[in-house]
């Protein structure tokens, strides 16, 4: 079956030429939930901003190749891109920047081209999926991180994405929260790609693992064979016997 | 009075408005009259009156200060004009931002005509403003306390330089916000412009509310200025 | 006073309807909530007093005049309709005096001397001027609508100390920014010199028109000839006067409505009348 994403040789230069992404192959099937592990600065976030043409969207000859869903990304189909690739970012008080809940969620639709009633039909489902049903004419600033998130998650799952990817989502949230942020995501259907330092929470979500390692991926694997080799400090184990 | 469309209250405040910035004779009976007509709305929004009341005078010291001076200057009467028409007209608006949500009350201003950019910079605006003032307090004392405690000049340059460096950080990191915000909207599928979500809908009951609240100052000035 | 604001600030709203496209809304509206919690930081300013920014200037040197000036006036709006700080009634006047006339008084110094090295003189004074700028249109407005020069004397000291701590906030502010990160401060565009110009002169005629009319409390006569002599006001008293019969031409025919529409009529025509230079002279440099 064709992979939803597929990522060869993925190159990327900061604009003082400093290397960012230095050859990395990314793959990720349907239904799978992949965790990027590795340092700060390691290269896991601005891989991910090239999956929804945030970053890298044009081109050029020796930059590499990313294809979601069968479209490679590119200047020309990037609406139609994230309307496949959804992406939660670190900080929801950012995400969430409409006055209220219900026009944040039905931000995405709207943009995607439904009509109003529609877009606030699919608005309202979202929210009742994660669970804040209750909230729609609150204001974000007035919400826990915790109910910030489920917002920000509704607000991608509005939009019908095949890929959800979310940014460090456990930053801000007390163990209940990462709990229940757990809870959610195993609940989705949805493939998932997962950047995060919490391995813990890793585990719990993901099956497969990658490790980053200046701006290329060190390895791939089962998510406890990669967070056993590279211990919590993230450097390769010393002695590794039989591995 | 809660749930009314919002070009309705819109409507009924420019008139009211107008007519209290219009009147010249007789002013002090009409400022009353006015008065009387606000708190009986502000009573039948289920406000709270005083606590309304206490509010508008927030516009007060700014006009009693000129309203002394014009007294002092032999023209009491200018005084108390500018006094009575900033705190009515202050009162006014309160009322109708008290029983209408900020969003809301921009979505009216643009169906009236507002131009969508700026209601939009205004919204943004509001949206972060309790955010960053979070932020700003953080960077308040953090200033405070990394300023020197030295008296005099010294103490003074560095607390400046220090007030200063805190701004500038506040600077950078509203600015990254707002590229943190443009990236969430990009990623959501934004494509150059806001779309506009559902319409407001203007009912019987809104329309009677600005007729309503259009005729009443109207009918008060012109019965005071008529009989008195 | 807003009724003759309101051509101003209307033309404001188109100018930035064209100019801006909606993706940089959210950078405005933040820049403005950054300017109200700015409030929050105290700057020592002598004998125990402490100042903060007001941010004109500021914000013309980060985001460029045009921004700024949408910017304060978001700021402005907000406010007096949500926090009823700064009186619906002055809106249109406040957003002219401090949005467009203050924002573009303390762009000046910057746009002429910002890259020479002078630069940090033109920081301070643009920052000082778009206070006392903004300060003296504002006074100009009040005395023409009959407050006593007594009461404005005492607003014009306070205007006259908050202007040089403007400036040297705004200084500050910006050597500090420049640490920072340098592009978060603009470089004045060397190109245009000529719209400039033509700006300046605005600006200037502008300028002393209030000044004018601040002093013209000896000779209230000046006012009206000025009136009698565009022959706006007396135009103006007609046509306002029809949709309204009766007793609303009781209020065009107080002395002072005609000072006001007389004196902020002859600042129209002025800044009319650069609109246009401007427009030709662009049209020819093209």
């Amino acid at each position: 079956m064709a992979p939803l994403i597929e990522v060869r040789n993925l190159v990327y230069r900061y604009e003082d030429g400093a290397v960012a992404l230095n050859g990395v192959n990314f793959r990720l099937d349907a239904g799978e939930s992949v965790a990027l592990l590795g340092a700060n600065g390691s290269g896991k976030t601005t891989f991910v901003l090239h999956l929804n043409g945030l970053l890298g969207a044009e081109g050029g000859d020796d930059r590499g190749s990313v294809v979601v869903c069968g479209m490679p990304v590119s200047k020309r189909n990037l609406v139609a891109v994230r309307r496949k690739i959804g992406m939660v970012f670190q900080d929801s008080e950012s995400q969430l920047f409409m006055p209220t809940v219900l026009e944040d969620v039905t931000f995405g639709p709207l943009n995607l081209g439904f009509a109003p009633v529609e877009a606030e039909e699919r608005a309202r489902a979202a929210l009742d999926r994660v669970g804040m049903a209750g909230a729609t004419g609150r204001a974000p600033y007035h919400l826990s991180a915790g109910e910030k998130k489920r917002v920000a998650i509704a607000g991608i799952l509005a939009m019908d994405p095949e890929i959800l990817v979310l940014d460090e989502p456990t930053t801000f949230l007390d163990p209940p929260g990462q709990r229940a942020l757990a809870d959610l995501l195993q609940d989705l259907p949805q493939a998932k790609i997962l950047v995060t330092h919490d391995t813990s929470f890793a585990r719990s979500i993901c099956t497969r693992a990658v490790f980053f390692q200046q701006g290329t991926i060190q390895a791939s694997g089962s998510i406890e064979d990669i967070v056993d080799r590279f211990e919590w400090d993230f450097t390769p184990a010393r002695t590794n016997p039989g591995r | 009075m809660h749930r009314s469309d919002p070009r309705a209250k819109i409507v009924a405040l420019l008139v009211f408005l107008v007519v209290l910035t219009t009147s010249r004779r007789d002013l002090l009976l009409i400022a009353l009259g006015l008065g009387g007509y606000l708190c009986f709305t502000i009573l039948w929004s289920r406000l709270p009156l005083i606590g309304a009341l206490g509010r508008a005078a927030v516009v007060l010291p700014f006009s009693i200060a000129f309203a002394l001076v014009c007294w002092m200057s032999g023209d009491p009467a200018k005084g108390v004009h500018l006094a009575a028409k900033s705190y009515l007209s202050a009162l006014a608006v309160l009322l109708v931002v008290s029983t209408t949500p900020l969003p809301t009350l921009m979505r009216g201003l643009e169906a009236l005509g507002a131009p969508r950019f700026l209601l939009m910079v205004g919204q943004f605006l509001y949206r972060y403003l309790f955010v960053i003032s979070e932020e700003g307090q953080h960077m308040a004392k953090a200033a405070q306390s990394r300023g020197a405690t030295a008296a005099g000049i010294v103490g003074q340059t560095a607390r400046f330089r220090a007030a200063a460096g805190a701004l500038a950080v506040l600077f950078a990191r509203s600015y990254g916000r707002a590229a943190e915000i443009h990236r969430a909207m990009l990623a959501r599928g934004f494509q150059g412009h806001f779309e506009t979500a559902t319409a407001l809908r203007f009912r019987k009951a809104d329309l009677g509310l600005a007729i309503g609240g259009s005729l009443a100052p109207v009918v008060l000035r012109v019965a005071v200025e008529r009989w008195f | 006073m807003d009724v003759l604001a309101a051509p101003v600030v209307i033309g404001i709203a188109r100018q930035a309807q064209r100019r801006f496209d909606d993706a940089r809304a959210p950078l405005l509206g933040v820049m403005g909530a950054f300017v109200f919690a700015a409030q929050m930081i105290n700057f020592p300013a002598g004998l125990g007093t402490s100042a903060h920014l007001l941010g004109g200037a500021l914000l013309a040197y980060t985001l460029g005049a045009p921004a700024a000036t949408v910017v304060m006036s978001a700021i402005i709006a907000i406010q007096a309709l949500v926090f009823q700080d700064g009186g619906v009634l002055v809106l249109g006047a406040n957003i002219l005096n401090m949005a467009v006339v203050g924002v573009w008084a303390g762009y000046l110094p910057f746009r002429f001397a910002g890259a020479t090295r002078w630069r940090n003189l033109a920081i301070f004074s643009g920052g000082a001027l778009s206070v006392l700028v903004s300060a003296i249109c504002a006074l100009a407005e009040l005395r023409v609508s009959g407050v006593p020069s007594k009461a404005l004397g005492v607003s014009a000291v306070v205007f006259l100390i908050s202007a040089p701590l403007e400036g040297a906030i705004t200084l500050a502010v910006i050597k500090a920014l420049e640490a920072i990160q340098p592009g978060f401060v603009r470089q004045p565009e060397p190109g245009r010199r000529l719209h400039a110009s033509l700006l300046a002169i605005g600006l200037a005629a502008i300028f002393l028109a209030a000044v004018g009319v601040l002093f013209s409390s000896a000779a209230p006569d000046g006012i009206e000839k000025l009136g009698l002599v565009s022959g706006i006001a007396a135009r103006a008293r007609v046509l306002l006067a029809t949709p309204f019969s009766g007793y609303e031409t009781a209020f065009l025919g107080a002395p002072w409505m005609r000072k006001a529409s007389a004196g902020l009529a002859g600042l129209a025509l002025i800044y009319g009348a650069c609109l246009a230079i401007g427009r030709v002279a662009r049209k020819r440099s093209v």
